[in-house]
């Protein structure tokens, strides 16, 4: 009799329902239920079994507290599953299983829904950066100063008056980084300035494939310089793929050959001060690049100047002054006012209880 | 055709790869892994080969040159082979693969010289930065002092001795990283998401250029 | 020249050799600097605790090498000695890069020692390398068999009773990643944003001043910033009456802790220095 009230005692979940995952690549089904408000609970237990099946078989295990659970093992698209749930609980008693919910099945969906906040993003910033590359031809923009491209001439120049080389590391990632690229946009012009001036300039590498393109744009600056018999390719070479010991590779570049001007363009990350220090310790001019953080105060403390951040993305505009790529300098600043409106917008809105804002940058 | 078809990939791939993010069915997440998990990694795989061979030829020229340092190439080279024989061990046949194993084992290699030449490397910022701070760290301006003084509350906040001078130093200093910091720190993260995708989008459309060489 | 001029321009060696002493005495002669909880910490290992008795594992990913091992090693050992203590099923996985491998297993060894009644496969397993980066980390949201196949050791995964019963984010309660750089990002992008996750870091101390938007978002549960995060976190356990070996961290704090007075003085000698000759050269 005991026993009898004893299993008796838990509810089931009610309202028990199954849909499909959305904006997934199908194979999982969502459950979700009405928690049991009992201070016997402990958890749930999850069941499933194709339609047209008798008996169900347990698929999970929930602790309280949790009211939802993702299937997506054993899960075949097109295939109808029922799902029910049951309680559990702390003296391992059980509750009758819930009513099921009705059939459900699972698919593989073309378009994820949740991410349109981004795809609406692209789709602006798209248009505001064909509208300035096109506002920008015949029209002079406005970019700001940035004094370490300003200064990047002056230095080229310094190696050639002492007659030292230049010294140009692109950083430490490989071609998939953003700043790398940036990185070998800045080396393009250094090295045809380097070409123009007879000075030689050393590229280490720590990617294989950042070497490759790095030998190509410097070989393609000494041509257009005019000077494409002073190109050297083993002036940029691969050192090492281990960081520390690129960077050890690296300072001992800097104490034999002494170059007079070191240039740290691109991603660094503990190694930016050994390197960076080093090269103070020489005595060369200093101009460093990166939009890693955590480096930043480094190459401040120990470079001449710095390009900080999205600085960086700008230099092969800022260098070329190419109307379309100066155009594109705008149309960032301007999607920069918009996320910046929009911040404060959100933050106003969000005094008053209204998230609109905010579920809309929201990513599920 | 040698730049335009470079421009072309780039246009393709980039618009193809940016409408597969958006598609979750598993014949875009195919295409993602086989493009990324294989395409990549075997084209990676097989520019290793040209990157020794860049090593090789920089550090052949310093040995044959007697260039300064030329002994540090040799190191190199033993470096590289030594780790390279003990990665196979004893799977070398004969007596070699067993004195190998025995005496150049790859965990002794990697645990009692690897392990602490990294960890010297790394530790090697405590001394520079003791000197770059000693150097750069000067009151010339109010912003370099607020950055002095900032730096100092941190540097003291964040070791026992902190806490132990005044209990409520580390507070101020979790303060200081939660607020002002963190402000900053997500101020140039959009900035530098936001220039990510600008930079992204140029090299796509082709309006950006100078990584394929020249204009 | 003046005191000021030449203490201004002070070989750099010189500085080396004090910064030297300073770390070296403290270690010789341990100040034993008591060390203060910061919430960070707290929070990562309140969420631990709490998983005493829940039949879900930790996840610990190794995403270093040796270079930031003396900040990263000691929190690797740490989390798996409070796993141990509380019969906490833990997964402890070498990392998405080789060099992790070394690490993890470094760390198996130095936590295990004081708690003999640890059984392989029930109470941890041991996981190696496997090539992928984040789509590893996607491909665990899945199966941890289908993805491992095998442990370290060449035991299969479906014979080892920890994980017969955890196999993907479903039973893991939480993922710690030991990295100095942004990978614990990939794990909240792939692992939380996608299966819903937590996930726990520990990091160097410079990178742990860019992950405190991911802290006050909830996308990270704790964090463990540098020697500090590490020493906070053996102090926990020291107080919950967990054995924590030689605490490698507590003892470095000393150091720190001493090296950060010098900087400190460093600097404001260094501005004496300078606004001493600055105001002679103006009077000049």
């Amino acid at each position: 009799m005991l026993i009898l009230l004893i299993i008796g005692l838990l509810e089931p979940p009610s309202y028990v329902k199954a849909y499909d995952r959305p904006n997934d690549g199908g194979g999982a089904i969502v459950i979700e239920w009405e928690p049991v408000s009992d201070t016997l609970l402990k958890g749930y237990e999850i069941f499933r079994r194709k339609a047209g099946e008798e008996e169900f078989r347990k698929v999970a295990y929930v602790a309280k507290g949790r009211n939802s659970f993702v299937n997506s093992i054993g899960i075949k698209d097109g295939v109808k599953y029922e799902y029910a749930v049951r309680s559990v609980g702390i003296d391992g008693s059980y509750s009758d299983l819930s009513i099921p919910a009705p059939p459900v099945v699972s698919y593989p969906q073309w378009f994820k829904k949740n991410k349109i906040n981004t795809l609406l993003a692209i789709v602006i910033y798209l248009s505001l950066l064909v509208y300035f590359t096109q506002a920008a031809k015949g029209r002079e923009l406005f970019i700001r100063r940035i004094a370490g491209l300003d200064h990047l001439e002056e230095a080229v120049g310094r190696a050639t008056e002492m007659g030292k080389p230049i010294l140009y590391v692109p950083g430490i990632s490989g071609m998939s980084s953003i700043a790398t690229i940036a990185s070998i946009n800045i080396l393009s012009p250094v090295a045809k300035k380097a070409a123009e001036y007879d000075t030689p300039i050393i590229v280490p590498n720590r990617d294989p494939i950042v070497t490759m393109v790095a030998q190509e744009v410097v070989k393609e600056a000494y041509t257009e310089a005019g000077r494409p018999d002073a190109f050297k390719r083993e002036n940029v070479f691969f050192l090492s793929d281990s960081q520390f010991a690129y960077a050890a590779g690296v300072d001992g570049i800097m104490v034999r050959e002494r170059p007079a001007t070191n240039l740290f363009i691109g991603m660094f990350y503990a190694e930016s001060l050994i390197l960076a220090e080093t090269g103070n310790m020489t005595g060369a001019i200093q101009i460093a690049g990166t939009d890693a953080v955590a480096q930043l105060p480094f190459f401040i403390a120990a470079c001449d100047y710095t390009i900080m951040g999205e600085e960086l993305y700008a230099a092969s505009a800022y260098l070329s002054r190419d109307p379309k790529l100066v155009g594109s300098i705008k149309a960032q600043d301007w999607g920069k006012v918009i996320v910046m409106g929009l911040v404060v917008l959100g933050s106003i809105l969000s005094l008053f209880n209204i998230d609109l804002i905010m579920k809309f940058f929201a990513t599920i | 055709m040698r730049r335009t078809l470079p421009l072309v990939i780039a246009f393709i791939m980039g618009f193809v790869m940016m409408i597969q993010y958006f598609i979750p069915h598993p014949m875009s997440q195919k295409f993602y892994k086989i493009m990324v998990q294989q395409w990549l990694i075997i084209i990676s795989i097989f520019f290793y080969v040209f990157a020794w061979r860049s090593f090789g030829i920089y550090h052949i020229n310093k040995i044959k040159r007697r260039k300064e340092g030329w002994w540090a190439s040799v190191v190199a080279f033993v470096g590289v082979f030594l780790m390279l024989l003990s990665g196979f061990g004893d799977r070398i046949p004969g007596a070699f693969g067993h004195f190998i194993y025995k005496y150049f084992n790859f965990d002794d290699l990697y645990n009692y010289m690897f392990a602490p030449l990294q960890a010297t490397m790394f530790s090697l910022l405590a001394f520079f930065i003791a000197s770059a701070a000693f150097r750069a760290f000067k009151a010339r301006t109010m912003e370099a002092t607020l950055l002095l003084v900032t730096a100092t509350i941190v540097m003291l906040g964040r070791v026992p001795l902190g806490a132990s001078l005044w209990k409520g130093l580390p507070k101020v200093v979790e303060w200081i990283l939660m607020y002002p910091n963190m402000a900053a720190q997500r101020g140039i993260m959009i900035g530098v998401g936001l220039g990510s995708i600008a930079t992204s989008l140029k090299i796509i459309l082709g309006i950006e250029r100078s990584y394929l060489g020249g204009d | 020249m003046g005191f000021w001029d030449r203490f201004l321009k002070i070989d750099r060696r010189w500085v080396f050799l004090i910064v030297w002493i300073a770390v070296v005495i403290p270690l010789l002669k341990p100040l034993g600097l008591p060390t203060h909880i910061t919430p960070p910490v707290k929070k990562l290992y309140d969420y631990i605790d709490k998983m005493e008795g829940e039949d879900k594992a930790v996840f610990l990913s190794f995403d270093f090498d040796p270079s930031t091992m003396p900040e990263l090693l000691p929190m690797g050992v740490a989390v798996i000695r409070h796993c141990f203590a509380k019969k906490i099923p833990i997964i402890v996985y070498g990392g998405l890069y080789p060099q992790g491998v070394g690490m993890a297993k470094m760390a198996i060894d130095m936590a295990k020692t004081d708690f003999p009644d640890i059984k392989y496969g029930r109470d941890y397993v041991f996981l190696g390398y496997v090539p992928g980066l984040y789509l590893v980390i996607l491909s665990i949201g899945e199966s941890i068999q289908g993805t491992f196949g095998n442990d370290y050791f060449g035991n299969r995964l479906d014979t080892l009773p920890l994980t017969m019963s955890i196999d993907n984010y479903e039973k893991i309660g939480i993922v710690v990643d030991l990295s100095g750089g942004d990978i614990p990002t990939w794990w909240v992008a792939f692992a939380y944003q996608r299966y819903g996750c937590r996930i726990g870091c520990g990091t160097t101390a410079v990178s742990a001043a860019q992950y405190y938007p991911y802290l006050q978002t909830g996308q990270f549960v704790g964090m463990l910033g540098g020697l500090k995060g590490a020493a906070e976190y053996e102090e926990l356990l020291v107080r919950n009456g967990i054995p924590t070996g030689r605490r490698t961290a507590t003892i470095g704090m000393d150091a720190q802790s001493v090296v950060h007075l010098l900087i400190i003085l460093l600097i404001i000698l260094g501005n004496i220095g300078y606004f001493y000759v600055r105001r002679r050269e103006r009077r000049a």
